[in-house]
């Protein structure tokens, strides 16, 4: 455990890409408690500011010609709306906001992660496990109460031959169980990977002549990490989505 | 939970202040960063749930009706635009159709005055004839009784002149029946 498993030493670069993931109290050096006002808790409450910004203050003239950060709102607000309805079908826009939260949290705290010197919450497997997991288990319930027993038909294949079907229920059953892992480390693995390749172009650039290769290659994958922001979001959203349309019809 | 932590941060930190392994897996800051992923979902869930999405709902609705009713407008005005072309071109119809009216019942008049103006100018003309016609006649018969009375004096006289006698109704009757012929 002593051992510096990312910190290499070779000649003046030293590489760190794993630190900006340390969680730290922002007030005081003492141990991180769970209502400790951490780096984590910042980036969280200024994700939700961010939220509270664009959807709230900026529709708040509740323009019919919209203002531009309104427009940005209301697109949002179509995209995840557009997304529960196509997906999941027209039954399920009552989850809408529930989707909408998931979404708009994530989207800000991807973006907001790409801040230099930020911290980025959502590359944290504990923080994308409680999504993930959150969903899983909702959207189990939600399969349970809505169609009762008949929610484990969901496991059983019905148009496939009657030998191979207690087969496919054990790989159904698995697949089933491991969507919520998937979905969440999906997320981490992205936005943390990124964030740590940008760490270690970075360290590069200590060397001169690396340097504006280095600066070309941070360039690139920021680029890069912009696109992947967006896009987990919206993987995130739309498995969700998928996942919640097989709660409300199980059948294949 | 944060038990083992001494000096600093904790055990996930090297004393240099580095990460040890990936602090993604580190089980002490867990609670703490659950705790405010909590928050913050809570806070996010019910900001958007009372406030920003049914206002969006309601300017998209809203937008939608302004839409709607716009459209609709256009088309009444667009009918109103037809039914006023329509209304012009049947009044220009109409203005043509009385200016031909009009325009007929003058001719009519106009001719009809004319033709009353002939017709008397035709009259008088015609009266006028008649009485210049009297006049000739009654002009050409005092000269014939005036020829016929020079004619018998004369036929009288130059009888007279040859030494015959005379007779006046002998004379007349000869003269009337020279002239005649």
């Amino acid at each position: 455990m002593a051992t510096e498993a990312n910190g290499h030493s070779e000649g003046g670069l030293v590489f760190h890409p794993m630190d900006q993931f340390i969680v730290k109290p922002l007030f005081g050096d003492g141990a991180v408690g769970m209502f400790t006002f951490t780096n984590v808790a910042l980036w969280l409450l200024l994700a939700v500011a961010c939220v509270v910004a664009l959807m709230v203050l900026g529709t708040s003239k509740r323009a019919t010609v919209p203002t531009r950060v309104q427009s940005i709102a209301e697109l949002a607000y179509g995209f995840v709306y557009k997304m529960v309805e196509d997906v999941t079908g027209k039954d399920a826009v009552k989850y809408f906001p529930y989707i909408f939260t998931l979404f708009i949290f994530i989207a800000f705290s991807n973006f907001l992660a790409l801040i230099p010197t930020s911290f980025s919450p959502t590359s944290h497997i504990a923080i994308t496990a409680i999504l993930g997991f959150g969903v899983f288990i909702a959207v189990t319930a939600l399969g349970f109460i809505k169609n009762g027993a008949s929610f484990l038909g969901l496991f059983w294949v019905s148009s496939a031959p009657l030998a191979l079907r207690p087969i496919l229920a054990v790989i159904e059953l698995i697949s089933y169980f491991v969507r919520p892992v998937s979905h969440s480390i999906r997320l981490a693995g992205n936005i943390m990977a990124g964030h740590a390749v940008l760490k270690v172009f970075a360290g590069f650039a200590a060397i001169t002549a690396v340097a504006p290769l280095s600066i070309l290659g941070i360039t690139a994958i920021y680029a890069l990490e912009v696109l992947v922001a967006f896009i987990q979001a919206y993987v995130f959203t739309i498995l969700t989505c998928v996942y919640l349309k097989d709660a409300l019809h199980p059948s294949h | 939970m944060a038990t083992e932590t001494t000096g600093t941060a904790s055990a996930c930190v090297g004393p240099d202040g580095s990460a040890i392994g990936m602090p993604q897996l580190c089980a002490d800051w867990m609670p703490n960063q659950i705790f405010w992923l909590l928050i913050a979902l809570i806070a996010i869930y019910f900001v958007l749930s009372r406030i920003a999405l049914p206002r969006i709902a309601s300017v998209l609705a809203e937008r939608q009706g302004t839409i709607t009713n716009d459209l609709a407008a256009a088309e009444d005005l667009k009918h109103k635009a037809v039914e006023a072309e329509e209304a012009y071109n049947k009044a220009l119809a109409d203005a043509r159709a009385e200016a031909h009216a009009i325009i007929a019942k003058n001719k009519a008049e106009m001719q009809a005055e004319l033709d009353k103006a002939i017709a008397k100018a035709d009259a008088e003309i015609a009266a006028k004839a008649a009485e210049s016609e009297k006049a000739i006649s009654e002009i050409r018969a005092s000269a014939v009784q005036s020829v016929e009375a020079v004619a018998k004096d004369t036929a009288g006289s130059i009888v007279a002149a040859v030494g015959g006698q005379a007779d006046d109704a002998a004379v007349a009757a000869a003269v009337d029946a020279q002239m005649k012929g």
